[in-house]
């Protein structure tokens, strides 16, 4: 299959996507919620040439004993990991359920800050009622509720992220203005269940928009940079992908690979005696790097880029790192990002025109009319 | 102040801790000079944030302000604004720094306890240790137009919900049994049984119930910190904060009594009254020689109160908009009106606006002075101007005394204000054996020599009693 090169993205959450992933993992238990683990896998992640890293999170625990019970929240790890790393795009996952939107954006815009323009935002929801109890707010009940709230959600952070024009800090020694506040906007967003008067307090961030993720079944299509798709094989991914109607597409795509020690069904066997690997109706591959590689190879075309989740993060990533990614890039079936670039340049994503501005040169035209 | 004679002072070893506190929204942190930098771009943050590191700071500080400022309904121009979130900055900081401490200021009125606490509890270990959090309850409802809630809250909740959310969030911080998760993968259980325990938390204020995600740090809780002045800002320090913020720290006398009020409520609620570290904020100019630093002061009091800055405060102070005023000519003519405070930022709680008024009057009358000269003379005041010798035995008298336990210094210039405390200043604290010559421990406890956390302490107490 031909089309443009693949972007490849990983998710880096825990020890893998395996729930017993723990068992598998290079480190002890108690190393998993340490500094120096979590740049660990990032940098590996990096130096393999991935142009994104994901960082999964939720209010609740991501296991139930006797699996991982702990995790560090991914605004916190992808910020640790934005002065850690240097060229990798970080999008962590953050579910505007219950969350305020107003701190998603102050948090995610900074984040685009400090990586200098690498930040996404992986959105998702929370779907279970514990959430709601851990929140201390009024449940919100069924899927067309949760939609509703990732919608209005989106909305907001992302009017938040124009809110201030480019050039607002005009530090204008002769007027004694640091700001021009005709550049700052309220977006008085009203919604169906709260209202947000802005400005953001963060002024607009080096990608101006952050890369949008997230599921099309969950959040409007017209408010996603990229659709992440699924699909237990190949024509339901391409179905997918073209239903998305996003600039991009990514395929999820779970991972286990043979390794010198075992082979990938080995491995995977191994997990299985403790803990299900639940299947979430995503393409799976179970085997060499070779068939990966060229089950890859056939999704180009099909989709932008792929989303790997790796069975164990610690046995995987090498074997990723070794044998997969040189082997697509130097057939370019998939591109390394480049330093100094945006995530967006990135994925050849524009940087968007801020929606204030624009208003605000158009009715300066009108004026002069 | 000299250490050849250290039985004159009730506190003869006290050691002086500082702080740093990068602004975000203030007329203090000068932007015209063009040696001032971004007040957004990461490089700065990390620049003071290392400079104060090697300086042997205790922490670096971060504020917060949820809504853009305004007067009379137009967003407030004039000053420094926008400011990244503050755990996601300190996050960033923590892969860049090994010991200084990163304190997030973090309001508990426009916050959730499990999302707060888990925030907080990610920087605490994602920094090994080097957490706090400035527990602030936000004074206006106008803010709460930005969240889902709306405004609310009158003075006295907001610290009712203040001090039920710290007891949450500490009860989530406790949830983990220390040494909860196992140290070998072949374990039965990732984490021992029993070993996390779910918070559950009904109260007038929260119902909450979840499972805690993480562990305690190697400091067991971020630190926490109070800034506020009211009787009851100071009555929730004294019964659950570790450091308290303050605004008395220019004047000796002030800052005593200040801290012997924060004693006498220590006591009253059961704490040692060394339980606490006091560290106001201040400004800090030096100069090689008492004239020159004079001089300097002149000069950043020009830049942080321009003439349009002038006619701002003196705006509040008279209830007036002043701003087609000349600063740099006569006090206004006109009488003060005492506005009613509509909860923005434009509003002070100045008390007697009149009798202020008449002072202000007389005095520039007195020295020929303009409004601008007066704005700057006898406006907000803040600070210590000196030579690195003379404030340094200040400060030693300062904290030998136990008026202070330190400074939160706010640099008046980024990213570089801080060069010249760091070189001159510390080095002459050292000298006189009044600030450390290097880190003694790892984590922001440590640096402050403070005992375990509140409740940590009572279940110690309790297995030796058992
Ligand atoms: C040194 C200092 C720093 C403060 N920083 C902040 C801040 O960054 N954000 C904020 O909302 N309030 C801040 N405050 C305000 C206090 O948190 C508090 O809301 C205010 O002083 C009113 O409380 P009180 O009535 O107890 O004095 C600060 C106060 C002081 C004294």
């Amino acid at each position: 299959m031909s089309g443009p090169a693949l972007r490849l993205a990983v998710e880096l959450d825990g020890d893998g996507a395996h729930p017993a992933a723990w068992r598998r993992a290079a480190h002890s238990p108690d190393h998993l919620l340490t500094p120096r683990r979590v740049a660990r896998v990032a940098a590996a992640a990096e130096n393999a040439g991935f142009t994104l890293l994901t960082l999964e999170d939720g209010a609740l625990p991501p296991g139930a004993t006797p699996d991982v019970v702990g995790r560090i929240g991914a605004v916190e790890r992808a910020a640790f990991l934005a002065s850690s790393t240097s060229v990798i795009g970080i999008a962590p996952v953050v579910p505007v359920t219950y969350a305020e939107p107003f701190h998603i954006s102050s948090q995610l815009a900074s984040l685009d800050h400090i990586s200098i323009g690498r930040a996404g935002w992986a959105v998702s929801e929370e779907a279970r009622p514990e959430a709601a109890r851990a929140w201390d707010r009024p449940r919100v009940d069924g899927a067309a509720a949760r939609v509703r709230e990732s919608r209005d959600g989106v909305e907001v952070v992302r009017a938040l992220w124009d809110s201030w024009e480019d050039d607002a800090v005009i530090r204008s020694v002769a007027t004694s203005r640091y700001l021009d506040r005709d550049r700052l906007h309220y977006v008085d967003f009203t919604g169906d269940t709260y209202a947000v008067k802005g400005p953001a307090i963060v002024p607009r961030s080096p990608q101006g928009q952050l890369v949008v993720l997230g599921r099309p079944d969950l959040v409007p299509a017209e408010q996603l940079d990229v659709a992440l798709v699924e699909g237990r094989d190949v024509a339901a991914v391409t179905a997918a992908a073209a239903a998305a109607g996003t600039p991009r597409t990514f395929a999820e795509v779970e991972v286990a690979l043979d390794t010198v020690a075992a082979t990938a069904d080995e491995r995977v066997a191994d997990l299985e005696r403790h803990t299900p690997w639940t299947d979430r109706g995503r393409l799976r591959h179970i085997g060499s790097a070779a068939g990966l590689a060229a089950l890859l190879g056939e999704l180009r075309g099909v989709v932008d880029g792929v989303r790997l989740h790796p069975l164990v993060l610690d046995e995987d990533l090498p074997e990723l790192s070794r044998l997969v990614l040189p082997h697509l890039f130097e057939r370019r079936h998939a591109v390394r990002p480049l330093p100094g670039a945006s995530l967006r340049t990135h994925l050849g994503l524009e940087r968007p025109a801020n929606r204030y501005a624009a208003g605000a040169a158009f009715e300066a035209l009108e004026e002069t009319r | 102040m000299t250490r050849t004679d250290p039985l004159d002072v009730p506190r003869p070893d006290a050691q002086l801790h500082f702080g740093v506190f990068f602004q975000g929204v203030n007329h203090w942190t000068i932007w015209s000079d063009p040696a001032s930098g971004s007040q957004i771009d990461p490089a700065n943050f990390r620049r003071v944030a290392q400079t104060a590191e090697r300086g042997l700071f205790d922490a670096f500080f971060l504020g917060e302000g949820l809504r853009l400022r305004e007067v009379d309904g137009q967003i407030h121009d004039l000053d420094v604004a926008g400011r990244p979130d503050a755990i996601t900055q300190l996050a960033a900081l923590a892969a860049v720094t090994d010991r200084i401490g990163l304190v997030s200021t973090s309001n508990t009125t426009f916050n959730e306890p499990a999302d707060l606490a888990r925030r907080l509890s990610g920087l605490d270990l994602l920094s090994e240790g080097r957490a706090g959090w400035n527990v602030v309850t936000t004074d206006n409802a106008w803010t709460g137009a930005n969240f889902r809630r709306g405004g609310y809250l009158d003075h006295a909740d907001r610290y009712r919900r203040a001090e039920e959310f710290l007891t949450v969030a500490r009860a989530i911080w406790d949830g983990w049994e220390n040494g909860a998760v196992s140290g070998s993968p072949g374990a039965p259980a990732w984490a021992a049984p029993g070993a996390v325990r779910q918070v559950r938390h009904k109260g007038p204020q929260f119902d909450v119930d979840l499972a805690p995600t993480l562990p305690r740090s190697v400091q067991g809780h971020p630190v926490i910190f109070q800034a506020g002045d009211s009787g009851d800002g100071r009555d929730f320090a004294a019964r659950n904060a570790d450091v308290i913020f303050s605004a008395h720290g220019s004047d000796f006398d002030d800052a005593l009594a200040f801290a012997d009020d924060l004693r006498y409520r220590l006591r009253a609620v059961g704490r040692p009254d060394d339980d606490l570290r006091i560290l106001p904020g201040t400004e800090i100019i030096i100069g090689a020689t008492e004239e020159e630093a004079l001089e300097k002061k002149h000069w950043i009091r020009l830049q942080q109160v321009t003439p349009a800055t002038a006619l701002g405060i003196a705006g509040l102070l008279w209830g007036l908009d002043l701003s087609d005023r000349d600063a740099d000519g006569p006090l206004p003519k006109e009488d003060p009106v005492v506005a009613e405070n509509d909860g923005s930022f434009g509003a002070r709680r100045i008390t007697d606006p009149r009798k202020v008024v008449a002072e202000w009057r007389e005095k520039a009358e007195t020295h020929r002075w303009s409004l601008r000269e007066t704005v700057i003379a006898l406006g907000p005041q803040r600070g210590h101007v000196g030579t690195p010798a003379g404030l340094a035995d200040k400060f030693a008298h300062f904290v030998r005394h136990g008026a202070v336990d330190g400074f939160n210094v706010t640099p008046y210039l980024i990213p570089d204000g801080l060069d010249d405390i760091v070189d001159l200043l510390v080095p002459a604290l050292q000298e006189r054996g009044v600030y450390r010559t290097e880190y003694t421990g790892t984590t922001l406890r440590e640096h402050l020599g403070l005992r375990e956390p509140l409740t940590h302490r009572s279940t110690t107490d309790r297995r030796q009693a058992g």
